[in-house]
């Protein structure tokens, strides 16, 4: 046994793989993927990415029901995709034990969305228990899989950006190997045909009612702080520990256990305490389970629905509810000015060059979710309208359909083509749809950090695969126009779009090049601009390249070696010959 | 007694590896520790973060504004953005990098001429370096974040400066023991006390 300084994701990981878990899959996404790439470093687990969470979810279902326990890794928003077949399979169950890890992204620190996967956890009729740091993702993971077994369904293990992200230290102990339990026949419990739909509908109510007696139990999960009787608060995850701090003199319910709720615990604990509190992150799940009990409480009323609740909202909250003086917390500095630093497109990066090329004509663009997001901040400026994975392409077709006069170009980035984007493609080509399509490959999972997926060759266990071909694909869904064009080469670009952009029928670009941090190697050195050359037009700055600096209008842009890759978009965009 | 740090700058300076160092040196001396570190698109050059907390009893990872004993930016304007953060009369460690932002670039927003008179303004205790161009003259860019390092440790509770040489020597690699140890000695002045 010894400690280790673990994230939230490396404790999942820990944890998971103490308990035996011998199955594991998942997509990218953060704040979810450090944990299949470190549950991969430890020896006996099989780890794969899928093409998306659906694939990942029935994967790990059929692993579960195939007497091995299992896990599936995703984000938020993942789930929205997963969720048809986690519906079904809260009623068939599973034969090992199987965990939903799911990272929702309170604040929306890199979502489009800010969901609280505690509605799917009622939706599906699922346990999920919420561990506040990394000591609690590793033990919950345990317990996790131990309920998993004892209520035969799938249990949800819901982080947050914060539990995720944040070290703590955690005793580790040694793998306890689980043997594989074999599957044997039972259409009454795993072909949920109606007839035996009904039945099993009956039995998860039954599931979720015992679920909440044994909850109200478990103080294992749901702990106490006894800190007197005047004020007591009702919190979970991160945001009790904020409280455990902040609220010195308040006893604080920490509910492990999310859903079902422990009604028993949540009335003994509402009557130890002279005025009741709710703080929870997210929607008021709990406050309104509370108040549905017959517990009068604060809750919505002083906590933000939105957003993330840090410590300085914690401290906030705290002076509405008790009176307490704020702190002053407005800056300090002149602040206001500060230039923004929203995240860009990197230097090198090829897909500002399919954006760029973008900029020459009067198109609308649909993008998808990826690097090639940033391709929507100026000076680029190039996506004009954004949904989830896939849509790229989707939301393309229903926009020509539409009437739209101007060219619609749909992006996917090489991933999400995967992921998402073959369906809307091939709708596309079947419907006779006439938009352009593009996928932005640059031969990886980049923004998460350069996970592998079906085009690269390689699997999370590092082994050799086949590369599954984007054009091949294409091409058997009946696409007929297919260019494939390096978005290094501007010119190159600009040609490929102008014929395509004008063909009657339906294309797709490919543009292809290597993730430019990913290929360290097709680093080549820096650039530099001749300042008497440099007649100071400023065409080089439109490529948004963060490499290129400029301190104001008047002065003459240069270039940063320690930032500049040497890619040579912007030798090839100025026109007087002063970048070498 | 708690201890907090607040680190900031840019994607790639260095800021998780210094963040990684201090958390080991004060588990060495004992304490409870948290960390936590801005992951995902705000790496794509946007600015990042990292918390530090460590002492006798850490539950929250994150640090209350106006709590942090030491603030150390490794830009200029990254620290006015995160001063509220610093505690009245902790210490803030600042390397006077200027990162120019794409919003500066592109015309639309302007680097402030004064970044350093407000540092100075803003800040009572404060330590201003050059940390790039020292580490460069140490032989080596990468040390920038060392030096920095060395700097903020001098506001830092509880470690003593074997434990500090003790985690760094742990947390790079071999053939750079020596030197990141002479540039952390160098930030920390150690042979000037």
């Amino acid at each position: 046994m010894s400690k280790l300084l673990l994230t939230g994701n490396e404790a999942i990981a820990r944890g998971a793989w103490e308990c035996g878990v011998g199955a594991a899959f998942g997509y990218p996404g953060t704040p979810s993927t450090e944990i299949l790439e470190n549950l991969v470093k430890y020896p006996g687990v099989y780890c794969e990415w899928s093409p998306n969470e659906k694939v990942a979810f029935e994967s790990a279902a059929g692993a579960a029901i195939g007497g091995c326990r299992s896990m599936v890794t995703m984000k938020h928003v993942g789930l929205n995709v997963a969720a048809d077949p986690m519906m079904t399979l809260s009623y068939v169950g599973i034969v090992a034990g199987m965990v939903i890890v799911v990272a929702d992204d309170p604040g929306q620190h890199s979502s489009q969305t800010e969901q609280d996967t505690r509605h799917y956890a009622r939706l599906a009729k699922l346990p999920i228990l919420e561990p506040g740091n990394a000591v609690e993702c590793a033990a919950f993971m345990k317990i996790a899989f131990d309920l998993s077994e004892k209520y035969r369904c799938p249990v949800i293990l819901r982080s947050t950006t914060c539990v995720s992200h944040s070290r703590f230290h955690i005793e580790t102990a040694e793998r306890v190997e689980h043997s594989r339990v074999a599957f044997e026949k039972n259409l009454q419990q795993f072909v949920p045909i109606p007839m035996f739909g009904r039945k099993l509908r009956a039995k998860v109510e039954e599931r979720m009612a015992t679920q909440a007696l044994e909850s109200a139990q478990n103080r294992q999960l749901n702990t106490i702080f006894h800190r007197g009787n005047e004020l007591g608060i009702i919190s979970s995850g991160v945001a009790a520990l904020h409280c455990v701090e902040q609220f010195s003199d308040a006893s604080i319910l920490k509910l492990g256990w999310a859903w079902p709720f422990p009604d028993q615990l949540l009335k003994d604990f509402a009557a130890s305490c002279k005025k009741i509190a709710v703080i929870e992150e997210g929607d008021p799940i709990l406050e309104e389970h509370v108040k549905a009990l017959g517990i009068s409480c604060d809750g919505k009323n002083v906590v933000p629905r939105c957003g993330e609740l840090t410590p300085r909202v914690i401290a906030e909250i705290k002076a509405k509810l008790t009176g307490a003086p704020l702190p002053d917390f407005s800056q300090v500095a002149q602040a206001d000015d500060l230039p923004t630093r929203p995240p860009m497109l990197c230097a090198g990066c090829p897909h500002r060059g399919i954006f760029y090329g973008l900029t020459k004509f009067d198109v609308i663009v649909t993008g998808d979710i990826g690097c090639y997001t940033l391709g929507a901040f100026p000076p680029l400026e190039r996506t004009d309208l954004l949904i989830c994975m896939g849509a790229g392409f989707t939301l393309a077709h229903g926009m020509v359909k539409a009437g739209e006069t101007r060219p619609v170009v749909g992006i996917v980035g090489d991933s999400t083509f995967f992921h998402s984007g073959i369906t809307g493609l091939l709708n596309l080509v079947y419907n006779k749809g006439n938009a352009t399509l593009i996928v932005a490959d640059n031969r990886t999972t980049a923004m998460t950090g350069h996970q592998d997926h079906p085009g690269t060759g390689r699997t999370l266990m590092g082994e050799e695969t086949l590369s599954a071909s984007i054009e091949e694909i294409a091409k058997a869904c009946g696409m007929k126009r297919i260019r494939v064009v390096d978005p290094n080469d501007l010119e190159a670009v600009h040609q490929v779009l102008q014929q395509e952009l004008a063909a009657d029928e339906p294309s797709l670009i490919i543009s292809r090049a290597p993730c430019i941090l990913k290929e360290k190697s097709a680093a080549k050195p820096p650039l530099a601009i001749d300042a008497d050359k440099c007649r100071n037009c400023r065409a080089c700055l439109k490529l948004g390249c963060p490499a290129i600096e400029t301190l104001d209008v008047k002065g003459k842009p240069s270039i940063n070696a320690q930032q500049c890759v040497g890619c040579k978009m912007c030798e090839s965009v100025c026109k007087f010959g002063a970048i070498r | 007694m708690n201890q907090n740090i607040l680190l900031c700058g840019v994607g790639g300076q260095g800021i998780l590896l210094a963040a990684k160092i201090i958390a080991l040196a004060a588990e060495k001396a004992g304490f409870e520790v948290t960390t936590n570190e801005v992951h995902g698109m705000a790496q794509r050059g946007g600015s990042v973060t990292a918390q530090l907390r460590y002492g006798d009893a850490v539950y929250s990872p994150l640090i209350l504004e106006r709590q942090a004993d030491v603030l150390a930016s490794m830009e200029m304007i990254e620290a006015l953005r995160y001063a509220h953060f610093l505690k009245p009369g902790g210490l803030a460690a600042v390397s006077t990098q200027k990162i120019i932002p794409v919003t500066v670039s592109s015309g639309k927003m302007q680097y402030p001429a004064d970044a350093e008179a407000r540092l100075r303004e803003v800040f009572p205790r404060l330590e201003l370096c050059d940390c790039l161009d020292a580490a460069i003259k140490m032989g080596n860019a990468k040390l920038a974040n060392t030096i920095l390092l060395g700097t903020l440790s001098a506001g830092l509770a509880g470690i003593d400066l074997p434990l500090w040489e003790s985690a760094i020597s742990e947390c790079v690699k071999p053939a750079f023991v020596e030197a990141n140890l002479a540039a952390f000695r160098f930030g920390r002045k150690e042979n000037e006390r």
